[in-house]
């Protein structure tokens, strides 16, 4: 089923999400990739406060291209979610809602999602061109040494994505591939 | 005797490396576009309909097709006959990696150690395979490899007596585990034989064989028909989200081996399998 949703999502939008949905996301996504994430944990075990606002908020896990000028952002598709898997329940536990990513989760990751009625989205693998023109405004608000992995605030405009692990838990990636299995 | 300057090899490899990363080669495109019209899941058929449309967008607005425009992998067959005059080759190399992928906006994805991780600004180096073949040509294949689909790839020391079965069971675990984490629907590299090294080696080099186009022993050429059917009724489907296009290719490479092993190698590529190939 097609919805269209807008950023920040809360647990009202998150109930409302079902494994298999095709979704059309709206408005500010924070982006970052396992360096980020290693930092943003380390500063949470020294007491210090996250960089970016946590509550209900929406990462991408993405290290886009360099932007030709003129450009926001060049070439942005999702990496593969699992190297953030150690992270990630942290996050969750302190109010992140939404991650957008590629590839399996851990129980681990799972768990957490479902404790906290949270929703894991795919975007396309491979298809950052596209998935680069639903990105309209793009700035780096830390850890700019990281180069590609510095954490950035984007705008982003129906950006299509599936959900694939609904806040119950339920996960896409394992009941489509049974359905089309023929071995 | 052939002279050859290193700023011709730079000058190819720069160009080459932005070429790889915004068009793909004839025969990934031809498969890409074949599978739209196979693909039996709707969920899966939108997919590869964005895909497709994420290479026109690519190609026009000059967009890298991937944001992780990879690690350069270059082959280098050097023809015996060539002498080569300028920097020392390996420098040269990674000069025209340098500037291909800072001139051509093209992500720069490579720590200078494993452990210290501290990126080099620039995706050098590359990793280099040389060959000294008979003539006065160079012939460079390049191949930059993302880690989506790297990481994904294994080796398997496995017992002649596990003969062809092990090895078909092989290629299947590794796609099985794969998943929807080495953006399918893929292509699968596989090495047989030689020694641990060289069977990984083999498994890159397949990926670089056009998509379609069959290894010339009758047997081999059979089990990459049969193993591209099988993984194709995995399920895993375009995005690993379910469908009947895993992969889009099966390509197989072998070499002697010892009495007492059997090595298999599986180097998975993303539907990116980007390789340029020029002569010079």
């Amino acid at each position: 089923m097609d919805k269209y949703i807008n950023t920040p999502i809360t647990e009202q939008v998150t109930k409302e999400l079902k494994a298999g949905d095709y979704v059309y996301i709206t408005g500010t996504v924070y982006v970052a990739r396992d360096a980020a994430h290693k930092r943003m944990i380390e500063a949470l075990q020294r007491g210090e406060d996250l960089p970016i606002d946590i509550k209900n908020s929406t990462i991408y896990y993405m290290g886009p291209s360099p932007a030709r000028e003129g450009r926001p952002i060049g070439s942005a598709g999702p990496t593969t979610a699992s190297r953030m898997d150690k992270y990630a329940p942290a996050l969750l536990d302190l109010g992140e809602k939404g991650m957008i990513g590629k590839g399996k989760r851990t129980k681990e990751v799972i768990d957490a999602i479902v404790r906290n009625h949270a929703v894991y989205f795919a975007a396309v693998g491979g298809a950052g061109a596209l998935l680069s023109k639903c990105i309209t405004k793009s700035e780096i608000i830390c850890y700019e040494d990281l180069g590609a992995e510095a954490i950035r605030k984007i705008e982003v405009e129906n950006f299509p994505a599936i959900v694939v692990v609904d806040c119950e838990g339920n996960n896409l990636y394992e009941t489509a591939i049974k359905e089309f299995a023929s071995l | 005797m052939r002279t050859v300057n290193t700023e011709i090899l730079i000058q190819n490899i720069k160009e080459m490396c932005i070429e790889a990363n915004h068009y793909l080669s004839e025969d990934m495109d031809e498969a890409m576009k074949k599978a739209v019209s196979t693909e039996k899941s709707e969920l899966g058929k939108k997919i590869l309909n964005q895909l497709q449309e994420n290479l026109k967008i690519a190609d026009e607005d000059m967009i890298p097709i991937c944001q992780d425009t990879g690690m350069a992998v270059i082959f280098l067959e050097i023809g015996q006959d060539v002498h080569l005059e300028g920097m020392a080759i390996g420098d040269a190399v990674n000069e025209g990696v340098r500037r291909g992928y800072t001139e051509g906006f093209l992500r720069k994805s490579v720590v200078g150690d494993p452990l210290i991780r501290e990126n080099t600004k620039d995706n050098t180096p590359a990793v280099i395979h040389y060959d000294i073949v008979p003539g006065d040509k160079i012939k460079i294949t390049i191949a930059p490899k993302g880690f989506g689909s790297e990481n994904m790839s294994r080796i398997f020391m496995l017992k002649p007596a596990d003969g062809v079965e092990g090895v078909k069971e092989a290629i299947l675990t590794a796609v099985k585990d794969a998943g929807p984490n080495a953006c399918p629907p893929m292509v699968v590299g596989v090495g047989i034989g030689g020694t641990f090294e060289k069977c990984a080696i083999l498994a890159k080099k397949a990926l670089t064989r056009p998509a379609g186009e069959h290894s010339e022993i009758p047997y081999v050429r059979e089990m990459e028909t049969e193993m591209l059917e099988k993984i194709n009724r995995l399920g895993i489907g375009p995005g690993g989200l379910g469908g009947t296009t895993t992969a889009l290719a099966v390509n197989i490479n072998t070499y002697p081996t010892h009495i007492a092993g059997l090595p298999v190698a599986v180097n998975i590529c993303c539907h990116v399998n980007r390789h340029v190939v020029r002569e010079i």
